[in-house]
């Protein structure tokens, strides 16, 4: 089955001799001149009437779209191993995305997609690459295929931190046609001119990172190898002058059932959100039903891969009108006390008299420093329970950055902030890897 | 015997007057060609997202405060989700936690008095599609015009107990909405639907019986005939035992006048309610409220009241124009504009009402503004529009009603334009007096002979001459002072 494609489709307009980047879009971003599937059996060969916000912003600031980028089915699984293209490795064999290798392996700067469920944070912290999830509402979700619109925020992946910005610029911006689009004057934030231009005004969310809190319950589930990538990522900070504590045993607590939360919320929405794929009017149709129920459950029973299928009755179940209260509404109380917990741990040092900025959150991305296609075939819901270490920003759509093999989350529109310590973190691993 | 009391509570659907659909920018007009107001958003395609029409939390708003609602300061849009081919995201946008407004009342008139009757809520919502089922290919075509088409939904508690009252619970409805521009409220042109929850129970009895509800009913009189087959049918099960009552969905045939099974309480689909994170929860401020608030219309029977005793109508007069909104705007404009009240009732109730039956438009549909009505009303009572040419004009006004450049403000100069002035020139007049009076000498000398009616043809000859441009009471004198003359 692993035929590592790397792109569905490749733009057919060529590349102007003038392109700034060379940008991919994940297979959840919707263009009218290629193919959207969205990883999935379902969507083979749509074609979208309209294109993604994010691709339009692209194209305007001057950089080529090279073409669709392999996804895992509706973009939510552990490496991109569901999907109906086939699962993609790297050269030493492991487990990984098409847009990690398309960066590792191509001369494609960048890849923009949809973050539904930490995938693409995931291969970047195992690949060494940076991958920013922006704060939620800077960038238009407008033209990206719906499967958790709650948490799920547009994506970058890029080979540095300064390639992620630059494309983060050309995305961020207010959008009418996304209801939770934020104010134009809030979405510059996320961009370098607009940060610089707030920390010049001496405001909170741009001063530089000057203390990292470590997330220790979470980092204590991973592995050996990714505890010493955490403790060698650390001493680098400490070495930059960045001061380092734990976060709070409560806050610890809470981060750990951020996953169990953000489960029920994301299969729920995307439970509902795939309810239009039905065989009727998009993709896939089973053949020679004798009734719409008929045509209804056999196209998705024959479409829709396993994973999906996990997510469509864990959704549907903790959807259900005996249950509601107690999973739906639950998660939907919990994602406020995880929200409220990481915004206590942001906001504390700046009272703490520490070194004078602003404060995020490190953790892994994920639990080892690599997987095979077996390690993932053995336990092909690991997504559910590795999910731990992404769905604390998913729930409280915080930004989040992964450089040099970890995590940081930060307080709203700390975007450039983060990445710019993410840019420390990622010379500070190579420079360990040199060594 | 056993006395039986019928127990009714409707979930009443009204469309509302928008300009465009509730999550998207395509026209509300569903009768159009099928498929031609839509969008990939209304159409439910991937990557869409919506985007709440501010205007329809407005009449929202609006509908509550007419109905004596409390208003939810904080409203929210929640998904439901099920599979039908006229529902293209297969989840429909309404709203389950927190509807825009919640316990009314609405005050009808009974034999017995007034009487309350309680409103549980009112939410917003979207339409879904329209399937057109063609027998002969035995194909379905779908229409999506109607997806998106904003809508409330008015539930009452169960408190009506027959047919009457719930008819004159749907009339003040009607008239509630369309004061306030809510809606068109027209059940002929399904911009108003009512769902029928029905159960019997012996008089007296404090427990609600099984409850059956009736879906989508068109007319009054069909539910008048509903409400008589449904109570018949329960009775006769709880007397006689003929069938089992079960909670269930029932549809009605008005043609054989039954009603059917459609799906029972086991079989009902659980609708997966959940909020949809997509549209912000609707934050209702003290200006926002305010603004509404201070948008209401005067309640018709305190402008009934108003006419009767203030501006000196006839209890006729001020019935007939509070029957709509239109003509109370139209009438309160034109005696702005210095109308007598009189004049600019019988206007309204007599000629405007007389063009509109003409053109096929209902009252509330009376396009002609106050102003441009008593502007008309003064050319006539100056002498310078005959009132036959003034019916001319006002029909030119409902012509003009329907063009983009509309009704322009100044009526005397339109009606110069369009030559309906009476000629001011009385040389000209006296002229055809003269010719008439020369060209029928035996019917001069009628007149003169004190034949009266003699005077009808020449009058007619000379309004005939003059293609009606005239004041008719100038001309009467002239005539009979040039016969006499002569």
């Amino acid at each position: 089955m692993s035929e590592n494609t790397l792109f569905i489709a490749e733009n057919p307009n060529g590349k102007p001799a003038d392109a700034s980047l060379v940008v991919g879009l994940g297979d959840l971003v919707l263009t009218p001149d290629m193919p959207t599937s969205a990883g999935s059996k379902m969507l083979a060969g749509f074609k979208s009437l309209f294109p993604a916000r994010v691709a339009e912003r692209l194209q305007a600031a001057g950089h080529h779209i090279a073409g669709k980028v392999n996804i895992g089915e509706f973009g939510f699984d552990f490496l991109g191993e569901t999907s109906w293209f086939g699962p993609v490795t790297n050269g030493s064999g492991s487990l990984t995305t098409a847009a990690a290798q398309l960066l590792a392996a191509t001369s494609v700067d960048a890849v923009v997609g949809l973050d539904v469920n930490g995938t693409e944070a995931r291969a970047a912290a195992l690949a060494g690459q940076v991958h920013v999830k922006p704060t939620y509402g800077c960038v238009s979700r407008f033209g990206t295929v719906a499967i958790a619109c709650s948490g799920e925020t547009v994506d970058i992946t890029a080979r540095s931190a300064e390639t992620a910005q630059r494309i983060l610029d050309a995305l961020a911006g207010h959008d009418d046609a996304d209801g939770t689009s934020l104010p134009e004057s809030e979405c510059a934030r996320v961009t370098s001119d607009g940060f610089d231009q707030a920390a010049t005004a001496g405001e909170v969310f741009a001063a530089p990172v000057a203390h990292v809190k470590v997330a220790r319950g979470l980092a204590d589930t991973a592995d050996d190898d990714t505890k010493r990538l955490l403790d060698a990522a650390l001493d680098a900070l400490r070495a930059e002058g960045v001061a380092v504590s734990d976060t709070a045993p409560a806050t610890d607590e809470l981060l750990k059932v951020a996953s169990t939360a953000w489960n029920i919320l994301m299969c729920a929405e995307l439970c509902n959100n795939v309810n239009r794929f039905e065989g009727m009017k998009y993709g896939y149709q089973a053949e020679k039903c004798q009734s719409i129920d008929e045509l209804y459950t056999r196209s998705r029973t024959e479409a829709f891969g396993a994973l999906t299928k996990t997510a469509i009755l864990y959704g549907s179940e903790v959807l259900a009108a005996d249950n509601y209260d107690r999973c739906y509404d639950k998660a939907l109380r919990i994602r406020r006390l995880v929200s409220d917990a990481i915004a206590n741990e942001l906001a504390g040092s700046a009272t703490s008299g520490e070194a004078a900025g602003q404060t995020a959150i490190i953790l892994p991305a994920c639990a080892k420093r690599s997987y095979s296609c077996d390690d993932v075939e053995a336990n092909p819901y690991l997504v559910f329970d590795e999910n731990r270490f992404t769905a604390p920003a998913a729930i409280s759509g915080l930004p989040a950055v992964v450089a040099g093999g970890v995590q940081v989350i930060g307080a709203p529109f700390s975007d450039v902030a983060l990445l710019r310590l993410g840019d420390v973190l990622a010379s500070a691993v190579s420079a360990g890897k040199e060594a | 015997m056993t006395a039986y009391e019928t127990v009714i509570g409707l979930e009443v659907h009204v469309e509302l007057a928008t300009k465009s659909k509730i999550f998207c920018s395509c026209e509300n007009g569903s009768d159009a060609e099928p498929n031609t107001h839509v969008c990939p958003a209304c159409c439910g395609m991937p990557g869409m997202l919506p985007v709440a029409n501010r205007q329809v939390v407005n009449l929202g708003m609006t509908a509550g405060m007419m109905l004596n609602c409390d208003i939810n300061r904080t409203t929210t849009f929640d998904k439901k989700s099920y599979y039908y081919p006229d529902l293209p995201a297969s989840y429909q946008t309404t709203q389950w936690f927190a509807p825009v407004a919640v316990n009314g009342c609405v005050t009808i008139d009974t034999p017995n008095g007034p009487k309350d009757i309680r409103i549980k809520q009112i939410h917003m919502e979207e339409d879904a599609g329209k399937l057109v089922h063609d027998n002969l290919t035995f194909t379905t075509l779908v229409d999506f015009n109607r997806t998106s088409v904003p809508l409330i939904e008015i539930v009452s508690q169960p408190d009506l107990r027959n047919a009457d009252e719930v008819e004159a619970y749907l009339e003040r409805l009607r008239t509630l909405l369309r004061f306030a521009k809510v809606s068109s409220a027209r059940m002929e042109k399904g911009t108003m639907r009512a769902d029928v929850n029905l159960s019997v129970r012996p008089a007296g009895s404090d427990e609600l019986g099984v409850r059956t509800e009736m879906k989508n009913m068109a007319s009054i009189a069909a539910i008048r005939r509903a409400i008589e087959y449904e109570t018949a049918r329960h009775i006769d099960a709880i007397e006689n035992g003929t069938e089992e009552l079960v909670q269930e969905t029932r549809g009605w045939n008005d043609d054989a006048g039954q009603s059917f099974s459609m799906r029972t309480k086991e079989t009902a689909g659980d609708y997966r309610y959940f909020p949809d994170p997509n549209i912000m929860p609707v934050v209702i401020d003290d200006e926002w409220y305010d603004r509404i608030r201070a948008s209401l219309p005067e309640l018709p029977e305190a402008k009934r009241e108003r006419y009767m005793t203030e501006v000196g109508l006839s209890d006729y007069d001020a019935d007939m124009l509070v029957q709509s909104r239109a003509f109370c705007d139209c009438f309160e404009g034109a005696v702005e504009a210095g109308a007598a009240p009189k004049d600019a009732a019988n206007w309204i109730i007599t000629n405007c009402a007389g063009v509109l039956n003409k053109r096929g438009m209902t009252s509330d549909e009376l396009p002609v503004p106050g102003n441009a009505l008593g502007q008309l009303i003064a050319l006539v009572n100056d002498g310078k529009l005959s009132s036959a040419n003034g019916k001319r004009l006002l029909e030119t006004l409902f012509d003009l009603s329907e063009t983009e450049e509309g009704i322009p403000d100044d009526v005397a100069a339109l009606a110069d334009a369009e030559g309906l002035l009476n000629s001011s020139d009385t040389g000209a007049l006296e002229a055809v007096v003269a010719a008439v009076i020369a060209a029928d000498p035996e019917t001069a000398q009628a007149y003169r002979d004190g034949r009266e009616k003699a005077l009808n043809p020449l009058f007619g000859a000379c309004m005939k001459e003059l293609k009606g441009k005239c004041d008719t009471q100038v001309l009467r004198e002239l005539l009979i002072s040039e016969l006499m003359k002569s």
